[in-house]
């Protein structure tokens, strides 16, 4: 294969079919794969939960991750909040004509790598290669399908009185990871992504306990944006303890050196669990007995709104014991002049 | 500094005892007004708006850079972002303030403007240097913490031979727009400012002596103070105390950053490059010698010049307090578009857009 992807890879004549026999098979491999159809036909059982998303982070390679194992944990992620098992995924790639071999070779070896520690299949997939300035250099986009171990599903509308709130690590690992390398900023302790694929831990807590009444994992728009939306979604006001949440020191250093907030950070290795009161150190101990949730803790409880009519919010109790709103986040946070 | 030291800014125990001996020295209503934006911010975020003793009744001034940019200005620069051959570098606040017409940089982008968010001056040489086909504009909005850099940028571009680089002045001074708003100040129209938190960065650069006659003149109490809880807490204890002891003071309580004398070193690279100008202020309208202009031997970086801009009143957005709010006279929650037809998704006034801007803050985080 020549050295830079062409546009003749993504023609679908003899330059694509090396392409996908020499890279994607090579590092995708796996029964359904091999049979090289149009599409993939699976077997499940009961419910299924499915999931899309499309990747487009600028790096590429950042520190702790690339854009192929974010691919596959993140859709690995989604299907799990679901309440499901996730077992096959479909990727699509676009990829911008001129792009190294070598390149796009590191991404889907690791994005295989990411898939068999998962222990999902890549079944299916699809490249196009568009021209230069089309794209920039990668775009990923993967579908997941699971099947669903507990029925009603955890679900963002289901937070009640009296829930515990849960979240499994410390805020903004990954987001901070991602700026401070496009912003080329090094700190003295290097910040590295967070991002993993979380169905192991998941399955474990479903496992133990069937009643979460939420996961959801706080991705873009961070801790603060996605208790929003769940405390909106239930009608309840989410009341946070802030010196509970666990922010790593570099972190908060690095943010406050950027004017950014770690609790509107981007996390791809972490999530929310809302439980029942009763059921929290069961919730605890569950998910601390997985290395990737070691960190896990209670920040708070879910309580009712106190005047009808009153919308969804999320309470910050600070430091000092005063009382703030944790707002929702209006589009990219943005660096502050003085 | 390190992280630890700063823990202890915000340590519980040591802010209590400090509330504490407040509470015991408040002699009655005590309404200070704190000029910058980041105390502000610092103010609602630590939570510390929500414990203050009820007699203490908090102003937000007008040290909010992006807030107190006037409309025109705001109009200039959407203007020239639209032109051909040129990239408009600037910090990120000013992305979504909107001009008269509602229109921001983020919608000019949209449309093909070329626009970069920089976080500092000398990116956006850098920008220059890689683009050497464009004119790299950028957008200097900011107090005297800001302004040196800013020139010291110009500087730099000098003596590198940079010849696209060029710079938009709208930088403002503090304490002529305190002087404005003292003389303007009246309890009859909502005013009445009985003490001033003096900002923390400016300061650093300028001094603490501008602000004698505020002291001095108008018999207002004003107190330098860092941005954490403890720092607030214990600028509000010597601003009580002022008032218990019927003597208007002035006190620098940020003695880790900030030295009484200020920074001469800065002032002179701002000196070397601008001359003070009148300026248009949101809000606060046209203040004598409250303006930086690009002086003659940098002309060749001035942007005003270059796109021949000229800077003129205009009305108001319709509706918009951002000016009694800037002034202290009426709290955000009390115009009559907060919230509604103004909220941080769609800001009618810069107050509500800037992050550090009072409405923005007061809508953020303000629990009841």
């Amino acid at each position: 294969m020549s050295d830079k992807v062409l546009l003749d890879y993504g023609s679908g004549g003899k330059a694509s079919q090396r392409l996908i026999g020499e890279l994607f098979l090579k590092n995708f491999d796996n029964p359904e794969l091999r049979r090289m159809n149009d599409g993939a036909v699976l077997s499940v059982t009961g419910k299924i939960a499915v999931s899309t998303d499309t990747f487009t982070v600028d790096p590429i390679f950042f520190p702790g991750g690339d854009i192929g194992r974010l691919s596959v944990h993140g859709t690995v992620n989604d299907v799990s909040m679901m309440g499901a098992t996730p077992k096959y995924l479909t990727c699509g790639f676009v990829i911008e004509e001129g792009l190294e071999m070598e390149t796009l070779e590191r991404v889907v070896s690791s994005m295989g790598a990411a898939a068999r520690a998962a222990g999902v299949w890549i079944v299916t997939g699809d490249t196009k290669v568009v021209p230069r300035g089309a794209a920039d250099k990668l775009f990923i986009n993967t579908t997941g399908i699971g099947e669903v171990i507990v029925d009603p599903a955890p679900a963002g509308d289901r937070a009640a009185p009296g829930d515990a709130i849960i979240i499994t690590g410390s805020m903004g690992d990954h987001g901070l990871a991602i700026l401070s390398t496009r912003q080329g900023l090094a700190f003295e302790t290097p910040v590295l992504s967070d991002c993993a694929s979380l169905n192991g831990p998941i399955g474990a807590l479903l496992r133990g306990l069937p009643d979460v009444h939420v996961l959801r994992d706080p991705t873009r728009g961070g801790l603060a944006t996605t208790l929003n939306e769940i405390a909106l979604a239930s009608n309840v006001s989410c009341e946070l303890d802030e010196d509970l949440i666990p922010v790593r020191p570099e972190v908060r250093g690095g943010c406050s050196l950027l004017g950014l907030d770690p609790l509107y950070l981007a996390n791809e290795g972490k999530f929310i669990c809302i439980v029942p009161g009763t059921d929290a150190d069961k919730a605890l101990k569950i998910l601390r007995a997985d290395p990737l949730c070691a960190g896990a803790v209670r920040i708070g409880t879910v309580e009712a709104l106190d005047k009808p009519g009153a919308h969804g919010r999320v309470v910050l109790k600070t430091g000092l014991g005063g009382k703030r709103l944790l707002g929702m986040l209006e589009g990219e946070q943005l660096p502050r002049i003085c | 500094m390190s992280l630890e030291i700063l823990d202890q800014f915000h340590d519980p125990a040591l802010c209590k005892n400090v509330l504490a001996r407040l509470n015991d020295t408040l002699t009655g209503p005590l309404r200070f007004m704190e000029v910058c934006g980041t105390h502000t911010v610092a103010i609602f975020r630590s939570g510390l708006r929500s414990i203050l003793p009820k007699e203490i009744v908090h102003l937000s001034g007008p040290g909010c850079p992006v807030c107190v940019t006037h409309e025109s200005e705001v109009n200039a620069f959407l203007d020239l972002a639209g032109k051909p051959g040129v990239i408009i570098a600037t910090f990120g606040d000013l992305m979504r303030v909107p001009g008269s017409h509602g229109r921001t940089l983020k919608a000019a982008q949209a449309d093909g403007a070329r626009v970069k968010v920089v976080y500092s001056p000398p990116d956006a040489i850098k920008l220059a240097a890689e683009n050497p086909d464009s004119i790299v504009v950028f957008l200097g909005v900011g107090f005297e913490t800001t302004a040196p850099g800013v020139a010291a940028s110009i500087i730099m571009a000098k003596r590198q031979g940079v010849t696209n680089f060029r710079v938009l002045p709208f930088h403002k001074l503090v304490p002529p727009a305190l002087m404005a708003l003292l003389s303007d100040d009246d309890r009859e129209s909502g005013g009445g400012i009985d003490a001033f938190i003096m900002p923390g960065h400016v300061t650093a650069i300028i001094g603490i002596e501008p602000y004698r006659p505020v002291v001095e003149r108008f018999g207002r109490a004003s107190v330098v103070a860092g941005f954490e809880p403890l720092d607030i807490l214990q600028a509000l204890l010597f601003l009580a105390e002022c008032q218990r002891d019927k003597t208007p003071r002035l006190a620098n309580l940020y003695r880790r950053v900030v030295r009484d004398e200020g920074n001469a070193k800065a002032r002179a690279v701002m000196a070397e490059v601008f001359t003070t100008a009148d300026a248009l202020w949101r809000g606060l309208g046209r203040i004598p010698d409250s303006g930086l202009e690009i002086a003659d031997a940098y002309a060749a970086f001035d942007a005003k010049r270059e796109f021949d801009i000229e800077i003129k009143e205009c009305p108001p957005l319709p509706g918009c307090k951002c000016g009694e709010v800037l002034k202290g006279k009426l709290p955000p929650n009390r115009c009559p578009l907060f919230g509604k037809a103004c909220t941080p998704a769609k800001p009618v006034g810069p107050c509500m857009v800037s992050t550090e801007g009072s409405c923005a803050a007061y809508y953020k985080y303000q629990v009841d």
